[in-house]
């Protein structure tokens, strides 16, 4: 064990990972960007933004592995935190409408206009600034979720009670943003966004840009889990996870722990749906739909949990499947599919994928060495 | 405020706990003098569990005070009380399963058990040592880099032990440390605490007689939530009321 936190993060599976991202992530852009549309090799712009929903939900879903994986901490709700980055990514690009809106107001997004508003919301003031509106990506959820923790877990609700709550809080957000009173666009929320920084969002090279930034977002929270996961902080929050009494009694402020890595995860989460909105381009309150967070929490399920990697991995092959399967004639019975799935990881596979390879790979290691040091002996006889 | 001057290093006085109106602790008063070894005996329902929690700050006291090196423990949480020097060791072994036996003791060493101090965390020689130290203690210095969760049921007491050492306490609390040990694992077990006893106070709660007596220390028996005798194993295993709550004729 190395000394240096980055080190430490850096291990064989690790750096793995990163190449492999970095290899993928660079691969998919230039086959986009360079080759001619008539290439075999060509990767037509409609995948690119499809891979790049895919990679914000793999950052999503590491967002949950960190707390539930490692501290054992099943949030229901984090499509809240990943819905509020977006609609904060998505204030700013409303923002930057402008006159080419249906009412070419220069001030007010459409729906402002037609619900007659005199004039902008204080809330909304800023967001014509692309810095102010990272920094909300960034603040918005982690607030929610140092408030919500705060209380949760000061007054000690753990488990399937803390599940349940964080259930109640996206239902509760999502019947707020329903409301067209609430100020963020009622029923249709966010959407015909025309420009991000400049550049058209529609433009090949725009989309291709936003993929490029979901990769590197995915692969500095990826470093960021594991330089946690490897320290000290790590340790305490998987001792967290199997002995929450011992670990106070070892003096230990589980609630601080906890709350640490809530709001952290929350801030994760938020960045992914910042990046998300984007490429998908729209953002409604049915991202704050209860299901949508208890599919995210399948996704790493299904790659398993307390591993990151299978979170990612979880998530992407989860979402390919949802995309293969919901386009043909099997489309009706998707849910029936994604239920099973979860039944059958469950039952058969409760370490999920990633954590099932790495129990066969261990398990041969050790026979390899027992065969070894079964072989070492023969030539003496 | 004469309690304050006393110079037991644990001072209980009429702690009174009740549940749904059962009366867990019935003013209870108790002194542990600093570097005694007491052994609490009592039996199931005396209140023995219940009096730990009170002192480590997990169940609030309805009335009474409890000192600890004359600090009052009631306003406390469980964190901030491990903090000022009493460690515990469960009933049933409870040990990190999926950590190593070395990670278990680095999370115990006596540290700054801060969040922020945890994330910037390195390793250091003297922490190497001081885990070397305690794993020659429980002498499981050959399991370092088994997870605990493999561990035997007696390896896990000992763990647990050598994580109670680890954090260096004032006082130790040890909760039936011999339950479910073969005779030979007793009898070290036994050794181990009255070579913990050369420099920390420790109090043991145990059933089993036999190793009482091997402690050979001062005896506190409870019942129903209050003391009902004090003194050396032998007085305590006379007297009458003891044989006849507890012991049996």
């Amino acid at each position: 064990m190395s000394n240096s936190p980055l080190i430490r993060a850096l291990d064989r599976g690790g750096i793995a990972f990163l190449v492999i991202l970095a290899i993928v992530g660079a691969a998919v852009t230039l086959a986009n960007l360079m080759l001619p549309p008539t290439s075999p090799l060509h990767v037509p712009t409609y995948l690119v933004a499809l891979l790049g929903k895919y990679v914000c939900y793999a950052l999503l879903a590491l967002s949950i592995d960190l707390i539930w994986g490692y501290c054992g901490i099943l949030s229901l709700g984090h499509g809240a935190f990943f819905a509020l980055g977006g609609y904060a990514m998505g204030m700013y690009l409303m923002r930057q409408i402008g006159t080419r809106g249906v009412y070419a107001d220069p001030i007010r997004p459409d729906f402002m206009v037609f619900l007659n508003w005199p004039e902008l919301p204080v809330y909304w003031y800023g967001f014509q600034h692309f810095p102010y509106a990272l920094l909300m990506v960034l603040l918005v959820p982690g607030l929610l979720a140092f408030v919500f923790g705060w209380f949760a877990f000061r007054s000690r609700v753990t488990g399937v009670y803390l599940s349940i709550i964080t259930q109640a809080m996206t239902f509760a957000l999502m019947l707020g943003f329903f409301r067209n009173n609430f100020g963020f666009g009622g029923n249709n929320g966010l959407t015909d966004f025309k420009d991000i920084l400049g550049f058209n969002v529609q433009a090949q090279g725009t989309r291709a840009g936003l993929f490029v930034a979901s990769c590197v977002a995915l692969g500095l929270g990826f470093l960021l889990c594991r330089t946690i996961v490897n320290s000290k902080f790590g340790l305490v929050l998987i001792a967290i996870r199997d002995a929450e009494a011992r670990a106070r009694f070892l003096g230990y402020r589980v609630e601080a722990y906890k709350l640490t890595v809530f709001t952290l995860s929350a801030c994760m989460a938020g960045v992914a749906g910042a990046l998300y909105v984007p490429q998908v381009g729209i953002i409604n309150p049915s991202e704050f739909a209860p299901a949508n967070s208890v599919e995210a929490v399948i996704w790493v399920a299904v790659g398993g949990r307390g591993t990151l990697v299978g979170a990612v991995v979880g998530a992407i092959l989860v979402n390919y499947a949802k995309t293969v399967f919901t386009t043909g004639a099997l489309a009706p019975y998707w849910l029936f599919m994604l239920g099973g799935l979860f039944v059958i990881v469950t039952l058969l596979l409760p370490r999920g994928i990633v954590g099932t390879i790495g129990d066969w790979t261990e398990r041969w290691r050790k026979r390899e060495t027992a065969a070894a040091a079964a072989a070492e002996p023969s030539p003496a006889e | 405020m004469d309690t304050l001057t006393t110079p037991s290093l644990l001072y209980l006085n009429g702690v009174t706990v009740s549940f749904d109106g059962f009366r867990a602790l019935n003013n209870l008063s108790l002194a542990v003098e600093p570097g005694e070894m007491r052994a609490i005996i009592g039996p199931n329902g005396a209140g023995k569990t219940t009096m730990m929690d009170v002192i480590t700050g997990k169940t609030r006291a309805d009335d009474g005070e409890v000192f600890f090196d004359e600090q009052d423990l009631s306003r406390l949480d469980e964190a901030d009380i491990a903090d000022l020097g009493i460690g515990r060791k469960f009933q049933k072994p409870t040990v990190f399963e999926s950590h190593t036996v070395e990670d278990n003791l680095r999370l115990a060493l006596r540290c700054d058990r801060k969040a922020r101090a945890a994330l910037l965390w390195r390793e250091s020689a003297d922490e190497r040592r001081r885990i070397d130290r305690v794993l020659d203690t429980i002498r499981l210095g050959g399991l370092r880099h088994v997870l605990a969760g493999s561990l035997s049921h007696g390896q896990k007491q000992w763990l647990e032990i050598g994580m109670l050492l680890a954090q260096e306490p004032k006082l130790l609390l040890v909760d039936e440390p011999v339950a479910g040990m073969t005779d030979v694992e007793t009898q070290q077990t036994a050794e181990l605490l009255r070579h913990i006893n050369q420099d920390r106070t420790v109090v043991v709660v145990e059933h089993d007689m036999a190793f009482v007596r091997e402690l050979g220390v001062k005896v506190t028996c409870l019942h129903e939530g209050s003391v009902l005798a004090e003194g050396t194993i032998d007085q305590v295993s006379q007297n009458e009321r003891v044989i006849e709550v507890y012991l049996g004729r």
